[in-house]
């Protein structure tokens, strides 16, 4: 059977789904987990290879305020935004990637150069509050009418659906061209060992470079496409360290290495958020947090491989189990 | 032209150096014995915040009394933080470690907003203003100033004159040697997060005097803390204890010049810059 038939009758399935009739409330929810599915999908394209980037809010927030800001101010359409705004982020990226991996910047190192950048665009953003707005954030300018598609804005929340979940499409795919390129074997070699895969011909700060600014690329359309759908932003929501671990830890939650793993992060942290919420109300302020928390820990230490991971080992090991030796002859484990 | 004004804000920069330095001298300890980062180490402060408080104005203990109590219990933070979490990762890839206290920092911070809520809280103390030609200083930043030097200090003293201390810099020197000389590394391991924990303690007690306490203060001055401890050079404690007064010039000087977050995106870009230039910290050699 051809392996792309499940993946085509679950997209089908995915298209039919806002037929169904489903209110507001639940639609939001699924846009929600696509635009956050695709942007920890982004940020699992490098992090998968070891490179823990925990500055990854430095490319949402330039998407987001970017595009938000040439709209506003110039009404410049956010289809040449946006590619502004990811050109922007390529060029940070490689700025600050090229002397990084020129110069071995790995592990604890990079993390917090990364972490460093970050904090750089949210107090950038702060900054520049006569333009941005400050911690107070900004509202994208709406058109009169709620929809158009010169300004991606579209007031019926089903058109925005598809408009997610053909980005969530882009991400899994690139995920997937990424998994199948040399580039793979490149970074994984040099993840292992630098030299040894210096020394076998990879030139390991291209390859880096390259997956980097692909990451950061997908992760400012990620930004732009928040800002457009919530028409609101702020530095603490696109920015700084909370957002930047929040990506890192949906990934880790959902499983880091393989292709659903982000989005089934981002469904589980939305889905314990709005469980939470629900049961406990709105009066309780952080309750959802300690717990997030809590399991995060909990996640590192028994379950490092995710909920995707955890759960392909177990169906591995099941499958095995029929088709082993005959009693007798199975190796005593 | 003189300018009183930027005299007073190198010297009030020299004085936020001193808590800075204090700072990352425990997550430095913490590095360079137990190799792991304390990302969540801010968030230990912002407990020992909440605890002095909590006490002083929820029970009426007096400041002095509730400091200590806090700083105890910042320091028993740090041993359970090492047992329950730190442990079990301890031979797991580095950004395991680095990952899981990021996942403390995402539930000390939550529970400080159950517990107390989103509120900013103060002490409702009024420190004097200390006058010297023309400039003014607050006095609990010269207080802070003074006390983050004593204990800086008096740590140097513990880790080269103590029997103790001389085990806590072996085990860091060598992680493998140590145990067949019969040090004990667990037992050293929890007396470092104790005394890093401490020093927690001790800076919430310095920060708890001048700013207003909530339960995102950690991430103000977290950030700042672990980019002076790379800039020094991960575990180089002389290395961080220079680079907190270099970057607190930038924060002071740049916040006069510009504003306050201006002198913040000045060190953090600093920083980026000097990671290109000396990777393995300022003062390496």
């Amino acid at each position: 059977m051809d392996k792309r038939i499940p993946a085509v009758i679950g997209i089908a399935a995915l298209a039919a789904v806002p037929q169904l009739g489903l209110g507001n409330y639940h639609l939001h929810l699924l846009i929600t987990v696509l635009i956050w599915g695709f942007v920890y999908t982004s940020w699992s394209v490098m992090g998968r290879f070891g490179m823990v980037s925990l500055g990854h809010g430095a490319f949402l927030g330039v998407g987001a305020y970017v595009v938000t800001m040439l709209w506003n101010s110039y009404g410049l359409t956010p289809w040449l935004g946006i590619p502004a705004a990811v050109a922007m982020s390529m060029v940070m990226a490689l700025l600050v990637g090229y002397p990084c991996f020129r110069f071995r910047i790995v592990g604890h190192y990079f993390a917090l150069v990364t972490l460093a950048l970050g904090e750089v665009v949210r107090l950038t953003i702060v900054g520049l509050r006569d333009q941005t707005g400050g911690s107070l954030g900004m509202t994208v300018t709406a058109v009169p009418d709620g929809t158009s598609l010169l300004a991606l804005q579209f007031g019926e929340r089903t058109v925005f659906f598809y408009v997610a979940l053909l980005v969530w499409l882009f991400g899994l795919w690139v995920w997937r061209v990424v998994d199948r390129s040399m580039l793979r074997y490149a970074l994984e070699a040099s993840s292992e060992d630098e030299d040894a895969a210096a020394s076998v011909g990879v030139n390991v700060t291209r390859a880096k470079l390259a997956i980097t600014m692909l990451s950061a690329a997908m992760t400012t359309l990620g930004g732009a496409l928040y800002a457009q759908y919530q028409m609101y932003i702020n530095p603490e929501t696109v920015s700084g360290i909370g957002i930047s671990l929040q990506i890192v830890f949906a990934v880790i939650a959902g499983g880091l290495f393989t292709q659903l793993g982000p989005t089934v992060g981002a469904m589980f942290t939305l889905l314990l958020a709005e469980t939470l919420r629900v049961s406990f109300g709105h009066d309780i302020h952080g309750l959802d947090g300690t717990v997030y928390g809590l399991l995060l820990v909990l996640f590192i230490i028994y379950m490092p491989k995710g909920i995707t991971g955890s759960l392909a080992a177990l169906l591995t090991r099941g499958r095995a189990e029929p088709g082993a030796p005959a009693a007798g002859l199975a190796p005593s484990r | 032209m003189f300018d009183t004004f930027l005299l007073e804000s190198v010297i009030n920069g020299i004085l936020l150096g001193g808590v800075l330095a204090l700072l990352a001298l425990g997550l430095n300890l913490i590095f360079g014995v137990i190799d792991v980062v304390w990302i969540c180490y801010a968030e230990l402060v912002m407990i020992g915040m909440y605890a002095i408080w909590w006490l002083h104005v929820y029970y009426g203990v007096p400041l002095p009394g509730a400091i200590v109590s806090a700083v105890m219990v910042v320091a028993l933070m740090g041993v359970l933080l090492h047992r329950l979490v730190i442990e079990p990762v301890l031979g797991k890839p580095p950004i395991n470690q680095l990952l899981v206290t990021g996942g403390v920092l995402f539930f000390l911070q939550a529970a400080a907003t159950l517990a107390f809520g989103i509120e900013f809280r103060n002490l409702g103390l009024r420190m004097p203003v200390v006058e010297f030609g023309d400039m003014f200083f607050s006095f609990a930043r010269l207080l802070a100033f003074g006390t983050a030097l004593a204990g800086v200090l008096l740590l140097w003293l513990f880790l080269t004159r103590s029997y103790l201390g001389t085990a806590i810099r072996a085990i860091s020197q060598d992680r493998e040697i140590m145990p067949l000389m019969g040090v004990d590394p667990r037992r050293i391991y929890l007396i470092t997060s104790a005394i890093g924990g401490g020093m927690a303690g001790v800076a919430a007690s310095l920060l708890v005097l001048q700013y207003d306490v909530h339960p995102a203060i950690g991430l103000s001055f977290g950030p700042i803390t672990f980019m002076i401890c790379v800039m020094g050079g991960l575990g180089n404690m002389l290395g961080g204890f220079l680079a907190a007064f270099v970057f607190a010039q930038f924060i002071s000087v740049g916040g006069y010049f510009f504003q306050i977050e201006w002198g913040y995106v000045i060190a953090f870009a600093f920083f980026i810059a000097m990671m290109f230039i000396r990777p393995k910290g300022l003062f390496s050699r």
